[in-house]
């Protein structure tokens, strides 16, 4: 496949504190230091790309020596921390500012909705605003013509389209703009959490339209969003950024995994050599097969070991979430556990948790054992991130914040 | 890996450009833009508004009958026999075309921050929309001038209007390109120090009094003549200057200080072009 973006050596330096904001004293500096023939300390930094002195001075690498390439047709989800870089890049992307060094080869025409309304007037009507955002977007006046009508329709809102746009409500004002810049016939859209605003069935067409544009006609789209449900669903590549690098690149659910293992550090999926006791250790406590999704199977492995014969008479696997609250335990005893661990030093338990019913997001396990070396409960020996389950329709998931505590496997009929 | 060779990329970001690069194909590109933007600034200027596009008459009318009151009667500031409301209209329109396109070129990072750091168009596009918008303004100020010429006219005043009138064009390119050309530099050294914003808002008007606004030059030169060529010198006296010579009959006019005015307006210009360019591909982080 082709490459649409070719990123090279990227790196941007922003001076911390106050640039050129009008303080005299500081202004009179640099300038001093230009009459005297002296480079400007900003600049004198700005050249060489030295991480030494990202400490020291009071510059911040934004982004610092990104490579990377896209190819047409991908989606690329870009993640990461607040400050990681993600706006920056885009910025780069779309010229709005230019790199400290490095180059970006792009292929085709770029439109970038990094925030929608860019350039509405609120005193102009919608009509004329499709036409000066479209036109700013890069479109030609014929252009823009030719896709009114369905650039309206998109957006829902006909009845309003000779009203000025002060008096939109602001959704209509959001969908209005998004509507102009998806039909803005380029090979690269880059978008900036703008599907944030808007209702469930605006969302909706969006993601449809999206879907179109990066799987129809090979449009190539750079996604940013906090929401790692919305960039599963709507990408096939991810981008992590931290601390202005790419930490990992490559399929989507690998990168979102990558970010939430950075993002929660103490991630862990396996983990032995645990002493519960003087006698007792774990181990062996492991996920076997990553990542946790959804709705689907959760296969676990646990080996405890003792110096003596442990009769066990309890064992339970706790299932809490990233606030250590208590979701839901598993009933690990049967008559076996009660005679391997009367006759053998180690027993193994190999168990899966069927129809994983836990929303997206981070949780753990513990132990509850109650035998004759150790008793207790034992908190926080795995931690692991719940994925969302593959997106089936063109529906965007709502929002965690909404979605209560499990997730429900259902099916449901319309008639 | 296969390389894609060099030719075939549409776009290349790189931090430093020539000094040259104008993109003046990129923003031919944008041209619609440019004229909907123009667009914009005339019908977003009298919406909502009573008097609606009569506002643009009667700024200079008022002007005018200041200046008439103040200058002409009270002062007794001669106006090279030409009538006094017709000889400051010449003035002011001119006068008022440039520090209308210098004073809004010189805002125009900060002014449009919020969009220009959202979205990539070429930003030459923004000043030249300045001056474009101010000039369907000017039209309807020379129309009004066309008038009140006219008006004197067939009232008997000695109004003789001869080839130098056919120059209108260049006086206006002249103009607009001054206008522009300040404007730009200007603009471009606020994103960083904000004091010359200050002197742009009292400088401006005050700068019009040393160029022939409300005296004739001829005036000038007799009452100070050691230090008239400061007016001389001022690049827009020359064309004000030729337009009263052009349309009324009476100014001084000749092609020595014309063509001074037209060389100090190119070499203003292309200094403000290549600064602007410069500034533009980071100013977002400055502004």
């Amino acid at each position: 496949m082709a490459k649409a973006i070719v990123v090279e050596k990227l790196s941007k330096a922003y001076q911390l504190g106050d640039f050129g904001t009008g303080t005299i004293s500081r202004d009179l500096e640099r300038f001093w230091a230009r009459v005297r023939g002296k480079e400007d300390p900003f600049l004198k930094i700005g050249e060489v790309n030295d991480r030494t002195t990202k400490g020291g001075s009071d510059i911040v690498w934004s982004l610092n020596d990104l490579n990377f390439d896209v190819e047409q047709g991908d989606a690329v989800g870009i993640i990461g921390r607040n400050g990681a870089g993600k706006s920056t890049l885009l910025k780069i992307l779309s010229r709005v500012t230019s790199p400290t060094t490095g180059s970006v080869k792009i292929k085709g025409r770029i439109a970038s909705l990094l925030e929608v309304g860019t350039g509405f007037h609120p005193e102009l009507t919608g009509k004329e605003n499709i036409y000066l955002n479209g036109a700013i977007l890069g479109m030609r006046k014929a252009e823009i013509k030719r896709k009114f009508d369905e650039i309206v329709s998109f957006a829902g809102v006909e009845r309003y389209v000779d009203t000025p746009v002060k008096r939109y409500s602001s959704g209509m004002y959001v969908r209005l703009a998004f509507a102009v810049a998806a039909h803005l016939e380029s090979e690269i859209l880059i978008v900036d959490e703008v599907l944030a605003v808007g209702d469930a069935e605006f969302q909706k067409k969006c993601i449809g339209k999206m879907g179109d544009v990066s799987r129809g006609e090979g449009r190539t789209i750079l996604f940013v969003s906090h929401n790692m449900d919305s960039v599963r669903s709507l990408c096939n590549k991810g981008l992590v950024l931290n601390n202005g690098e790419i930490i990992f690149n490559g399929d989507v659910n690998e990168a979102v995994q990558t970010y939430s293992i950075k993002r929660f550090k103490s991630s862990t999926t396996t983990t032995g050599n645990i002493p519960l006791s003087d006698s007792t250790v774990i181990q062996l406590f492991q996920i076997d097969n990553l990542p946790a999704v959804t709705h689907k199977d959760l296969e676990f492995t646990l080996i405890i070991k003792s110096s003596e014969i442990n009769t066990t008479s309890s064992l339970v696997l706790l299932i809490l979430d990233e606030y250590e609250q208590r979701l839901a335990v598993a009933d690990l005893r049967n008559s076996d556990l009660f005679r391997i661990s009367s006759t053998q030093n180690t027993y193994e338990v190999k168990g899966k948790l069927k129809h994983l019913p836990f929303l997206p997001g981070i949780y753990q396990f513990g132990l509850y054992i109650q035998s004759h070396a150790v008793s207790g409960n034992f908190y926080n020996l795995l931690q692991f991130e719940v994925l969302q389950k593959p997106r089936e329709e063109d529906i965007l998931p709502y929002d965690l914040s909404v979605r209560g505590k499990i997730e429900i496997d259902h099916t449901f009929v319309i008639k | 890996m296969s390389r894609v060779p060099e030719e075939d990329w549409d776009i290349t970001i790189t931090p430093k450009s020539s000094l040259f690069d104008l993109r003046i194909k990129d923003t031919w590109h944008y041209r619609d833009l440019l004229l909907l933007l123009v667009r914009r600034d005339f019908v977003a200027f009298y919406k909502q508004t009573i008097l609606g596009p009569i506002w643009f008459f009667l700024q200079p009318v008022i002007t005018i009958l200041i200046y008439n009151l103040v200058f002409n009667n009270l002062a007794n500031i001669p106006t090279d026999s030409i009538p006094a409301p017709l000889f400051y209209l010449a003035g002011t329109i001119m006068w008022n075309y440039f520090s209308d396109c210098l004073t809004k070129t010189s805002t125009v990072f900060k002014d449009n921050a919020a969009m220009l750091g959202k979205v990539y168009f070429p930003r030459l596009i923004m000043p030249l929309s300045i001056v474009l918008s101010n000039l369907v303004r000017f039209a309807v100020q020379f129309t009004l001038f066309l008038i009140l010429t006219f008006f004197y006219w067939t009232k008997g005043f000695s109004i003789a209007p001869n080839s130098a009138a056919f120059l209108f064009p260049v006086l206006i390119l002249l103009i607009a390109a001054l206008g522009l050309g300040l404007g730009m530099v200007i603009s471009a050294v606020t994103t960083k120090y904000r004091d010359l914003a200050f002197v742009v808002t009292f400088g401006v008007p005050l700068l019009m009094y040393t160029t022939t606004v409300i005296y004739p030059l001829s005036e000038a030169v007799k009452k100070y003549p050691a230090y008239s060529w400061i007016i001389k010198y001022n690049p827009i006296t020359p064309v004000i200057e030729t337009l009263r010579y052009g349309f009324l009959g009476k100014g001084t006019f000749s092609w020595g200080l014309l063509g001074y005015s037209a060389g100090i307006t190119t070499i203003i210009l292309l200094l403000g072009i290549i600064i602007f360019n410069k500034v533009e591909r980071t100013f977002v982080d400055t502004v």
